[in-house]
């Protein structure tokens, strides 16, 4: 009986480390090890081989030296200015797409959360719904719509409001268009599961003491709001930063987004070395944020405790 | 002797002075949901300085009408008149009432101090000048300590005076307060009923009080309203309610009370005799100027009332019924007994311990007589 008991016992706290190591294990296997593999490569130098790059460690008897690195690709990133410009329109584009999606995102987010039950189910199915179909296709479904002979421009047209089609494909605009297309649910779930928690009460309070229906909202619904709207924009802001689809189906040729520049230099000039330092310096851009919203959703839980 | 008279006069309470202004006048209010109506031709008028309680079960159309009252609803039929204003179509920022709401609604990402500036600022009210209003009302709420903590470091009592100050800082011509110690333990409950009186008492603002708890609504107010399925059953004191319930809900609302239902067997101009079938008894009663016999009406007397004897009582206007113990309960101050009647009615009796003795008076399967003065024979007519 007592032996029993306390096999019992150690099995609940080997479990209990199993839990807590899995994620661990998970995060190591599929997150850090690859990016130690991305982070070791953006070292080495080009060449024509296979893997075409130089080895960190190299223990052969013809090598020269067993060791070898170079900082080469990151000066290069530096002195080139194209880079440069790639992660600043991304960052632009990311931010802009951002501020979109929420200006979009939150009177929708509002609306449903204010809805009754029946209604808000529906409209929940409804943001949910372009998820069943792939993200590829309905990105191409965009280019039939901006295309020069597609939908809108034929609309334009035919009501006798343009006489020549607008160039609407491969713009910026049509990024944008993509990117806050794609990511508004993004936006709107993570909205709407903070605002369907705020307490009505509160606003009526406000309005008992004297606040008209905006001041309302930018004292009480707006600030209660604030970790919804932080973690909706980073969810936002985050994948698009790193887009590739997007501007590769719909962006013109000066629509310089980072995840294009390191697909170009992945796939089409090979440079191993160089496009791992792109996606290095790319993922410390997007460590900081990631960084405040973490911190704050444990501000979040101190609050609610 | 005149001075007493004159002094009765100025003691009046408001509402039975027909020169009175009602401060607050609800006009035939109702309020229809899709269909559902639940506030239906209300009309009340309360005065200033009341503490005055709607009192009903859940769904009987009290918080709506407290919500019509603070603007949240617009009334479908009638108007709200508050000081002669009519307020119907004033949105709930312009009223000059405040609320303090049953989940006491204190914001939780401000402070205590800028919980109950909030109302100041949204006057407009120089900083100086709010400042010290808070800390006054913060003094009053014995909150003052708090001033700095977030709602979430505080109890729930101690957000129920936040609301409270939240409340009162605009010095509001009515507070309305819904269900305000619904959520509090009941000894807290107890000390926080007497606390809001005072400052009621201190103050002087007229309080409109939703809840359905009758003790509370008792111990509080200076009249009371039971509403029923949205319409106004009884409006009056406490204690007209207690003793003087119109009918059946209202009576077994407030409290316990023994019920018979009989025929008027004989009437003269002031009392009458009601033949009572489920008891064989007849129940003395007073009689009024439409008393007819062979009228159907329910007899219904507070187990108070009740004298419990071993030795048949002797009195014209007593009535008189026969039967035995059935269950009696120890309560300290008094005990309850349930006594049965040869009929096999069970009639709930309850008398004040007032001698000190270890041994019951009375036992189990002990024959009694109970007896009741015609004057606490309450007379349903509904």
């Amino acid at each position: 009986m007592n032996s029993n008991l306390h096999q019992q016992r150690i099995m609940d706290i080997l479990w209990r480390r199993f839990v807590i190591v899995a994620p661990y294990l998970w995060l190591f296997i599929f997150f850090l090890a690859p990016f130690a593999i991305i982070f070791k490569i953006s070292f080495a130098d080009p060449i024509v081989a296979q893997p075409p790059f130089t080895p960190l460690f190299n223990f052969s008897v013809q090598a020269d030296k067993w060791f070898y690195f170079t900082l080469d690709n990151y000066r290069f990133l530096l002195e080139d200015n194209l880079y440069w410009i790639s992660y600043l329109k991304s960052f632009k584009i990311a931010f802009i797409s951002t501020c979109l999606c929420l200006l979009i995102g939150y009177p929708m987010a509002y609306a449903i959360a204010r809805a009754s039950p029946v209604w808000r189910n529906v409209l929940l199915f409804l943001i949910i719904l372009p998820f069943w179909t792939s993200f590829l296709l309905r990105v191409y479904a965009w280019m039939g719509i901006l295309s020069t002979h597609g939908v809108i421009n034929n609309l334009l047209i035919s009501i006798g409001f343009i006489d020549q089609p607008l160039k609407l494909l491969y713009t910026d605009f049509a990024v944008y268009v993509g990117i806050v297309y794609s990511y508004l649910p993004f936006m709107i779930l993570p909205l709407f599961a903070n605002l369907v928690k705020l307490d009505f009460d509160l606003n009526e309070a406000a309005a008992d003491l004297g606040a008209t229906p905006l001041v309302i909202f930018r004292d009480i619904t707006l600030p209660l709001s604030m970790p919804g709207i932080i973690a909706g924009s980073l969810l936002v802001f985050i994948p698009a930063l790193g887009e590739f689809v997007i501007p590769a189906l719909l962006g013109g040729l000066d629509t310089l987004m980072i995840g294009r520049t390191l697909y170009d230099e992945f796939f089409s000039n090979r440079d191993w070395p160089l496009s791992s330092a792109v996606a290095t310096v790319l993922l410390l851009i997007l460590v900081l944020p990631m960084m405040i919203f973490q911190h704050h959703q444990i501000n979040e839980t101190d609050y609610q405790e | 002797m005149v001075e007493e008279t004159s002094d009765q006069s100025t003691e009046k309470p408001a509402w039975q002075d027909p020169a009175a202004k009602p401060f607050i006048q609800i006009e035939n209010v109702s309020k229809d949901f899709n269909g559902f109506i639940a506030v239906n031709k209300v009309s009340l008028d309360i005065y200033q300085g009341e503490l005055f309680s709607i009192l009903g079960a859940s769904g009987c159309g009290k918080t709506t009408l407290l919500r019509i009252l603070a603007g949240f609803e617009r009334p479908t039929t009638g108007r709200i008149l508050i000081d002669g204003m009519d307020m119907t179509n004033i949105p709930p920022y312009e009223r000059p009432i405040n609320m303090m709401f049953q989940s006491y609604a204190v914001f939780p990402h401000m402070t205590v101090e800028k919980n109950v500036a909030y109302g100041l600022k949204k006057e407009g009210i120089a900083k100086e000048q709010i400042q010290t209003r808070v800390a006054e009302m913060l003094e009053l709420v014995q909150m003052t300590e708090f001033a700095k903590r977030k709602p979430h470091q505080l109890s729930g009592g101690q957000l129920q005076r936040v609301a409270l100050a939240r409340a009162l800082v605009k010095k509001p011509k009515v507070l309305l307060l819904d269900e305000p110690l619904a959520a509090l333990d009941k000894k807290l409950r107890e000390h926080t009923q007497f606390e809001l009186m005072n400052i009621q008492d201190q103050i002087g603002v007229t309080f409109v009080v939703v809840t359905h708890d009758q003790d509370e609504a008792m111990i509080l107010s200076s009249r009371i309203v039971v509403m029923h399925k949205g319409e106004l059953i009884q409006c009056g004191t406490p204690k007209e309610i207690y003793e003087y319930p119109i009918n059946r809900y209202v009576a077994d609302f407030f409290g316990t009370i023994n019920l018979f239902e009989g025929n008027v067997s004989r009437v003269d101009d002031k009392t009458m005799e009601v033949e009572c079938k489920e008891i064989s008894t007849t129940v003395k009663a007073l009689s009024s100027d439409t008393t007819r016999v062979n009228d159907q009406l329910t007899i219904a007397v507070r187990p108070e009332k009740i004298s419990i004897s071993k030795e048949a009582p002797e009195g014209e206007d007593l009535s008189i019924l026969k039967g035995i113990v059935w269950d009696l309960g120890y309560y300290g101050k008094l005990s309850i007994y349930k006594v049965r009647t040869e009929t096999g009615k069970v009639i709930q009796v309850s008398a004040q311990n007032r001698i000190r003795s270890a041994e019951r008076v009375l036992e189990w399967d002990e024959e009694v007589y109970l007896s009741w003065d015609i004057q606490s024979s309450v007379v349903l007519t509904e």
